[in-house]
């Protein structure tokens, strides 16, 4: 009893250690979306050019789709276009393309010059749908499923890692359970 | 001269807090009780963007937004409770800095009181520890004394051995 008594502080530091060691390895800028499994809100926004006239996310029911939040103000976007560029010729999702807080004569000219993976680009430059959705680090990326329930996100510029051992597979699945 | 360094140093930061009431009273409500209620809640959400930061506090576009949103609501004669739902819809819980209680979130408030009746309870029992540990100790000091007439004792006939 009083050997064991003896152990507990090394072992409270053990298990303090141990906590501490886990937190290192975490991003606190990744936060526990509370819109995962939920229901994806529901939108009208511009498309850009202007002329093209409006998107309804409601026209999406029924197909797997991904919302990529991203403006030409932000450094990191650049970082995952690639990848984005990449999904574009690799799968046949839609692709939506959020411009977030961003002015059109800024955004389709980055677009023309790193090339558009988008099938609808999105005018939100008063912010409010990327406020629906929760957005807070820029790009941010939503997979929605076709019953319309946004079922992945990342924050945060999409790499190598995140793009083919999470974001691919997550649409595979989703593509899978489409077909049962 | 350290102390005048000091003063001088302080009357530096007064002219800022009135600059930044300036800035707050430009948000115009209908009633002083909402007025209340916007400030009240602008320090008890968190900024995502900088996250050790409330929305009162912080520069970020973000929260910039939310400001504008949550002055929407309170002028929509939204209650506090709305808000809140509001943005944990959003955010989750990570958005308010007094978070709810749940079962999730227990440990948060009930922890640091059960860690309190831990460390009263061992200063109780190490305290109760020692004072048996000095009733023992007057024990050993008697012992003490029996030894010294031992050892009295001893001297006394080592004495009379040398005598003969």
């Amino acid at each position: 009893m009083n050997f064991l008594l003896k152990l507990l502080p090394l072992a409270v530091f053990i298990a303090l250690a141990a906590f501490l060691a886990k937190g290192l390895t975490l991003d606190p800028s990744e936060l526990p979306s509370p819109l995962i499994d939920q229901p994806a809100p529901a939108f009208v926004a511009d498309r850009l050019p202007a002329q093209e006239g409006q998107f309804d996310s409601r026209s999406m029911d029924g197909q797997v789709w991904i919302l990529n939040v991203w403006a030409s103000w932000c450094g990191p976007c650049v970082q995952e276009h690639p990848y984005l560029l990449q999904l574009a010729g690799e799968r046949s999702v839609p692709l939506v393309g959020l411009n977030y807080k961003d002015l059109p004569a800024e955004a389709l000219p980055w677009l023309a010059r790193l090339g558009n993976p988008f099938t609808h680009v999105l005018d939100d430059r008063g912010g409010d749908v990327g406020l629906d959705f929760g957005v807070y680090g820029v790009p941010e990326t939503f997979l929605i499923d076709h019953n319309g329930r946004v079922r992945y996100k990342h924050v945060g510029p999409l790499d190598a890692k995140s793009y083919s051992e999470q974001l691919l597979p997550a649409i595979d699945k989703l593509a899978a359970e489409v077909r049962s | 001269m350290n102390l005048p360094r000091a003063v001088m140093m302080l009357l530096l930061l007064l002219p800022v807090q009135p600059l930044v009431q300036a800035a707050e009273v430009l948000v115009a409500f209908d009633s002083a009780e909402h007025e209340r209620m916007y400030h009240e809640l602008l320090r008890e959400y968190r900024c995502l963007k900088c996250q050790n930061q409330n929305l009162a506090d912080s520069n970020a576009s973000l929260a910039g937004d939310l400001r504008r949103e949550i002055r929407l609501q309170i002028l929509d004669g939204k209650t506090r409770q709305d808000i809140d739902d509001y943005l944990v819809s959003r955010y989750g819980e990570f958005v308010l800095y007094r978070p709810r209680f749940t079962g999730k979130t227990a440990i948060l408030w009930l922890g640091p009181f059960a860690l309190l009746i831990v460390g009263l309870g061992s200063i109780v029992a190490l305290s109760r520890r020692r004072s048996e540990n000095r009733r023992e100790e007057s024990g050993v000091a008697s012992g003490r004394s029996t030894e010294s007439d031992d050892y009295a004792a001893r001297l006394e006939k080592a004495r009379r051995l040398l005598k003969n």
